[in-house]
């Protein structure tokens, strides 16, 4: 054989090796997906999702996690804009802050908001004064939502940005552009398909949270909350078709919001 | 009119220092500088896109140093154009005045008038990214003019143009400030630039002014090594450029006159390296248009290379070897032919 030859099957090894464990982590993500999907009859299926409580709860996940996306965008697009618009003592320590909920236990992020909105504590009072109570109440998932999944947002829109060349909101203010237009006409349009991107993986992750949510909040309960309970109280039997419905529902909705956040971000 | 008094800026790795400028009104004013002198900074700063951290810049007799930079009346053209990508040329036009919410027939007048001034009018409904380079920076002018600035400021507008692009978008300018007659603050890195265009220049190094003066004034007594630089191994010539017989193109200076290729007309520049200059002690048949009689007026010494400054009598600049020099036995004071193409000399 010629070197050549040699080298071609050696690049050859490479890619079939990288293919095959690749392959492995692939099938592994897939095959609990599909399998729990399809264990549960298509009737069985249907039976459950008009199964009332199992409704409502599903419901109770997409609209918590869309308000705590909401929130997260009032609050969380300024920071991102000032964090990549802006150099100053401490930014990597904020920014590392803005991460560490994705990174702890969630459970010990249910209990230290609970430190600070439960009832007892100087927050959660003022909160309850005017008639919000965080604990076994739908405001109390918003805030554990919030608290997990914000970091994607931020990141993401950070990122988005940092993207959009400076020079433009400066050639936009000599136009006579205030800090203001220059901001939503010039930087957010460029920034929006960063800032959609990271809402809808916001929300996503907010759909899928368990953790901190249940240290505020058991009930109502959330879709994930619900199949934990069914699972402990009623066994797999009943589990299964709630968390069959689930990750359809998780699949569908993820796939079609991310082709729409790639178009976006094509376009 | 535009004065800078004692402006001091401090960015970190990039800072002014006591900068002091006038620049009438009307006047084409370019700030001529190499790459990192500070030119971006101090036309950002006369834009009021950086926080000053001493001195004082007025605009018409009114003090601007802390005012906002969209009440300064100020139009600002970047090197790589800066287009709004996410807007049609349409647009770009009119953002200006859609944010100063402008009657609409205004608006659709004002983009009328400016994408005609610069020929940009067949573009509109394209995306920027759809342009060429010299497209995109004449739509960047246009929208610049879209809000009627007192004063332009452009920064590079050519350096990323390609070479035939940039004389086309160097005779725009030039245009535009005989029909418009804006005050023009024009930042460049390039020598020849700057002599074609500039009323008046100042040279800027490190964040200094180094000297302000006529284009004349700057090539013939340079005061610094960037512009010498430039100067002393160039001959550099203001005439008029004229249509010859037989479709020849002359470049006239006083009695002098030679070839030279350009569809430039006018009052210009012309530029010869000392290198492109044969040197004979007799006439020499070539193909090269341009043969002048002259007599040596200076000797300078470089080692191997010897430079003669040649008299005929406009003075011209000639490099030739030691050895050449040795075996021909030139003299100051002796008769020469000087030689050179007409596709050597540039004009600009």
């Amino acid at each position: 054989m010629t070197t050549q030859s040699l080298k071609w099957v050696a690049q050859r090894r490479l890619t079939f090796t990288f293919m095959l464990l690749g392959a492995v982590i692939v099938l592994f993500i897939l095959v609990p997906l599909a399998k729990t999907i399809f264990s549960s009859s298509p009737s069985l299926l249907w039976a459950t999702l008009l199964d009332r409580e199992v409704l409502s709860s599903i419901w109770l996940t997409i609209y918590t996690a869309l308000i705590a996306t909401v929130v997260g965008l009032v609050f969380g697009v300024p920071l991102a804009y000032f964090l990549a618009r802006h150099d100053f003592r401490g930014k990597r320590f904020v920014e590392a802050l803005i991460d560490i909920p994705i990174v702890m236990p969630h459970t010990a992020a249910g209990i230290a908001l609970l430190f600070v909105f439960g009832q007892k504590f100087l927050v959660g009072r003022a909160f309850h004064a005017i008639g919000i109570d965080f604990v076994l109440s739908v405001p109390g998932i918003v805030i554990a939502m919030l608290f997990v999944s914000v970091p994607f947002l931020i990141d993401s829109a950070k990122d988005g940005f940092g993207k959009v060349d400076q020079r433009l909101e400066n050639v936009a203010r000599t136009l006579g552009a205030s800090p203001w237009q220059a901001f939503f006409r010039v930087s957010m349009p460029l920034a929006k398909g960063s800032i959609f991107g990271g809402s809808v993986m916001m929300w996503a992750r907010g759909l899928s949270e368990f953790g901190a949510v249940l240290v505020l909040c058991s009930y109502p309960a959330i879709a994930p909350i619900l199949v934990y309970t069914r699972l402990e109280e009623y066994g797999l039997r009943y589990a299964l078709p709630v968390a069959s419905i689930l990750i359809i529902i998780c699949v569908v909705v993820f796939v079609a919001l991310r082709s729409l956040a790639y178009r976006r971000r094509k376009a | 009119m535009i004065e800078i008094r004692n402006l001091t800026v401090d960015l970190g790795s990039f800072l002014l220092r006591d900068v002091n400028l006038t620049v009438e009104k009307g006047e084409y004013f370019i700030i001529l500088g190499p790459t990192g002198a500070g030119k971006t900074i101090l036309l950002e700063s006369i834009a009021g896109l950086y926080p000053i951290r001493s001195g004082q810049i007025w605009l018409e007799g009114r003090e601007v140093t802390r005012l906002e930079p969209e009440k300064r009346g100020i139009g600002f053209v970047y090197q790589d154009y800066v287009l709004f990508p996410h807007l049609s040329v349409k647009d770009n036009l009119t953002f200006g005045l859609r944010q100063r919410r402008r009657p609409k027939e205004e608006v659709q007048r004002t983009a009328e008038w400016v994408g005609d001034l610069l020929g940009v009018n067949h573009l509109l409904e394209r995306r920027p990214d759809t342009l060429s380079g010299g497209e995109r920076q004449k739509v960047a002018l246009a929208r610049a003019l879209s809000v009627s600035p007192q004063v332009l400021l452009l920064d590079e507008p050519l350096s990323a143009l390609d070479p035939q692009t940039r004389e086309g978008v160097q005779q725009e300018l030039r245009r535009l400030h005989q029909r418009l007659q804006p005050t023009i603050i024009h930042v460049t890195h390039d020598f020849e630039e700057a002599i074609a265009l500039g009323d008046r220049i100042a040279v800027l190094n490190e964040g200094r002014i180094l000297q302000v003066g006529t284009p004349e004034e700057i090539f013939r007594q340079p005061n610094s090594e960037f512009v010498a630089r430039f100067s002393l191994t160039r001959n550099i010539f203001a005439g008029d450029v004229r249509q010859g017989a037989d479709e020849s193109t002359l470049f006239a200076i006083d009695n002098t006159e030679f070839e030279v290729v350009t569809v430039l007309r006018g009052r210009l520049h012309a530029s010869i390296r000392p290198e492109d200059i044969l040197v004979s002690r007799e006439p020499v048949v070539s193909s090269a248009r341009n043969r002048l009689k002259g007599t040596i007026a200076a000797v300078a010494d470089r080692g191997s290379t010897v430079n003669l400054t040649v008299s005929t009598p406009l003075d011209f600049v000639c490099l030739v070897t030691r050895r050449s020099f040795d075996e021909m036995d030139l003299q100051k004071g002796g008769e020469v032919y000087i030689t050179f193409k007409a596709s050597s000399v540039h004009v600009f």
